[in-house]
């Protein structure tokens, strides 16, 4: 049986009262845009589920394989949409068992109708559906709690739904519904995943990163894009700033005790971020700092770098533990690109004893022996922007594979 | 030139000899190098990867490129077992199976595996019975072959593979479907399957064991640590790029060539010959065929074939040269007068019908011939 329909569930944008058409408008838009090379597939948004319809089943197959990674989907089913007649959903429902591997297995029929013209009550509807599926199938079993096959019966006023599967989805809210923030990118593990939580949770991104040539190459600047890349295929495109940074750390270096020269490369890169946070509008600053994580992501540390501003700095990862981190970042695709092994321009100016428990007061004091506005001013002015993603370039590899 | 010795070795499609020639030139790079040359091999080396594991049905799965079948053999049974282990020492495999797997068997013997073969019936078909028979909870690791190289049986996979996560929930599940890539559609029932790139018109020496997500593994091969400590050596990105290519090319063909016609008009014409038995059962593979003629050595008919430039071979290549008797058709329990008669033909996507009908001229002649003498 190829399905030609798919059912979408929403989470939580059933709650969201008054606002929820625009939350629904968005999570259409966005699958529609994820879909767009698709040509066979259309999307149609009702009160409170949505449909996409495919008539090609290799795009069906590949719409399949996108919708879990759309944020704002609670589950969705593949579908067959058959006349609303009992005799009709009878016929149709022994051609999806029929494709089904069904020896030994447990069964169940779950009607809903939405329809209530529909001339059978819905435990009629099961009866009737278990009594002619049963002596077709003798090998399946009824069991009424979690049996491996649910055939789920959803009854509507244009027709009957019929599906066996629910597939998780991802959860949260429609990306790009839920303001906007800029994203500290620096090309490790935990930043990337601080970035898709915070869009799951429908956060449009712009993402900044830091850059010190020569001691940082042209590759671990090309790592982050591709990091920034990846985030933008969730659903928004992403914006990326990259701030030339080697003037300013080379002051660092030369005013700064060594103890405290990352504590103030942190404070600066987030006086720079807060500026370019402002020119663009955004309305918070997100990190991927995990609470211990070094020694800048003490509570000392993570004090006395906030003390540069008064814009809320989310953490999505303070309380996570790195190999929960990690765990993300494999599932999201960002993990493989993050552990390139490339100079960033934290670990190139990285003393061998940073301070864990810097004093802010101190900090403030010893950077007063340089003047570093202009500096920023410059870094903020001279960067460089791109949209992400990029527009498709030829790809190199198409004519070999 | 007619080509019936496809289950042999295939001719190799000029877009993949293009592929492994424009990869060499311009991927040359070492794809572990940090440099911008190493990166854009090591992107190709992955982009292959992914191909080559969405063909093989296994889009999450572990991609192990190695030289080809029988390493992809040596590497499953080898590893799988050694990974293993600690919960068993119990190894199942058909009695059919091909060398690189029957003979690494016999060394995993030598280092106290448990190593059990399961019989096939006359069909050359798995007895689905005596491998449930013989699955035990302490089963480490099952092979089966998919579709075997002298007789075309297919193994039914499915089926073995429900047995097997019954009573043996901890066995890996191994398939070598060398033989069947792209010419039937991928079993459902493995958790690693062997493929060979030569077999569907790609190079010689490339090859890959493919491995569900979450399938434990040991390399057998040491080194620098590539293909993630799995394999070591200095990964040919060339081949992997042939090799993914191949398979789409493979895959895309798969219902374009129409081998089961092919193979029953041949049916049909040996059954006008007395002196001739079709090996196998009525559904093995359609791209191979093997018959038996009474009281001639195979040989002869190869020689006398290739006079007319057709190309078959007597039962599997690897063996044909071997004067011993197959194992598979001693385990078919063929009739002794006509065991020694055994010649194959097997298809390709570049055959022809017209091929086919040639095939029958020459054929009916030969056998003429011998009745004269």
């Amino acid at each position: 049986m190829t399905y030609k329909e798919i059912l979408i569930r929403y989470g939580e944008l059933s709650l969201k009262g008054k606002n929820r058409n625009f939350f629904i408008r968005k999570l259409r838009d966005n699958i529609r845009k994820i879909m767009k090379d698709l040509d066979s597939v259309k999307v149609k948004s009702e009160h409170d589920r949505m449909f996409l319809f495919a008539d090609d089943p290799g795009e069906m197959e590949e719409a399949i394989r996108r919708l879990p990674e759309v944020f704002g989907i609670q589950s969705f089913s593949p579908a067959v949409h058959c006349k609303a007649d009992i005799e009709v959903i009878k016929e149709t429902a022994a051609g999806i068992l029929a494709g089904t591997d069904r020896e030994g297995r447990t069964f169940k029929v779950e009607a809903r109708r939405a329809d209530k013209t529909f001339p059978l009550k819905t435990n009629d509807i099961q009866q009737e559906l278990g009594g002619h599926l049963l002596p077709l199938y003798p090998e399946l079993t009824v069991k009424m709690k979690n049996p491996d096959i649910k055939l789920l019966v959803d009854i509507r006023e244009d027709g009957a739904y019929l599906s066996t599967e629910t597939i998780r989805g991802a959860g949260g809210l429609p990306a790009g519904s839920n303001g906007h923030a800029l994203l500290m990118l620096s090309g490790g593990i935990d930043s990337p995943v601080a970035g898709y939580m915070m869009m799951k949770r429908g956060l449009k991104l712009d993402v900044i990163h830091f850059h010190s040539p020569p001691f940082t190459s042209e590759q671990s600047k090309q790592k982050v894009v591709e990091l920034a890349e990846r985030l933008s295929r969730f659903g928004t495109r992403v914006r990326m700033h990259t701030i030339h940074f080697t003037e300013i750390q080379q002051a660092i270096q030369d005013t700064m005790p060594s103890a405290l020269t990352m504590t103030t490369t942190r404070r600066l890169m987030m006086k720079i971020t807060d500026l370019v946070r402002e020119e663009i509008g955004a309305k918070a600053i997100v990190t991927g700092e995990s609470l211990g994580q070094v020694a800048s992501q003490t509570l000392d540390s993570l004090s006395a770098i906030n003390e540069v501003t008064n814009t809320p700095v989310l953490r999505p990862l303070i309380a996570l533990d790195k190999l929960d981190i990690i765990s993300v970042a494999e599932n999201i695709g960002t993990y493989e690109t993050s552990i390139r092994p490339f100079e960033d321009c934290c670990t190139i100016f990285t003393p061998s004893h940073p301070a864990t428990k810097p004093k802010t007061e101190k900090v403030i004091y010893y950077e007063g022996n340089a003047d570093f506005g202009p500096m920023i001013d410059r870094a903020v002015a001279g960067r460089e922007i791109i949209e992400l993603p990029l527009n498709q370039k030829e790809d190199p590899f198409a004519g070999l594979l | 030139m007619i080509y019936f010795d496809n289950s042999a070795t295939t001719q190799p499609d000029s877009e993949v000899i293009r592929t492994f020639s424009a990869a060499s030139a311009s991927f040359f790079a070492n794809p572990s190098s940090l440099h911008g040359l190493g990166i854009e091999a090591d992107r190709l080396l992955e982009r292959s990867r992914m191909q080559v594991a969405e063909l093989a049905g296994m889009r999450d799965g572990t991609v192990v490129f190695t030289s080809g079948g029988t390493e992809a053999n040596n590497q499953a049974l080898f590893g799988l077992a050694r990974a293993n282990a600690g919960h068993g020492k119990k190894i199942l495999m058909s009695s059919v199976e091909h060398p690189s797997v029957l003979n690494t068997a016999d060394r995993l013997r030598c280092e106290g595996f448990d190593v059990v073969t399961v019989a096939a019936g006359p069909d050359g078909v798995l007895d689905l019975s005596d491998l449930e028979e013989k699955l035990t909870a302490d089963t480490i690791v099952v092979s089966v072959m998919h579709v075997n190289n002298e007789t075309g049986a297919v193994q039914p996979l499915e089926q073995a593979g429900r047995l097997i996560r019954q009573a043996s929930p901890r066995a890996v599940f191994h398939s070598d479907i060398v033989q069947s890539f792209g010419k039937l559609p991928i079993p459902a029932g493995p958790d690693a399957i062997s493929l060979s790139a030569h077999k569907f018109h790609g190079l010689k020496g490339s090859g890959a064991l493919i491995l569900k997500k979450n399938i434990h593994i040991l390399p057998y091969l040491f080194g620098g640590g590539q293909q993630g400590g799995l394999r070591s050596g200095t990964v040919p990105v060339a081949h992997a790029a042939a090799l993914a290519k191949a398979m789409r090319l493979a895959h895309e063909s798969m219902d374009r060539t129409p081998y089961r016609e092919w193979r029953d008009e041949l049916i049909r014409f040996f059954g006008n010959f007395e002196k001739i038995r079709v090996i196998g059962g009525t559904d093995t593979a359609p791209h191979i065929l093997s018959v038996a003629v009474r009281g001639i050595r195979g040989e002869v008919a190869v020689n006398a074939l290739q006079e007319h430039g057709i190309y078959v071979s007597t039962s599997s290549a690897c063996s044909s040269r071997s004067r011993r008797e197959s194992h598979v058709l001693q385990a078919m329990k063929l009739r002794e007068d006509f065991r020694h008669g055994v010649i194959r033909l097997s298809f390709g996507r570049q055959n022809k019908l017209e091929e086919i009908t040639r095939f029958k001229e020459v054929f009916a002649g030969f056998m003429e011939t011998i009745e004269r003498v």
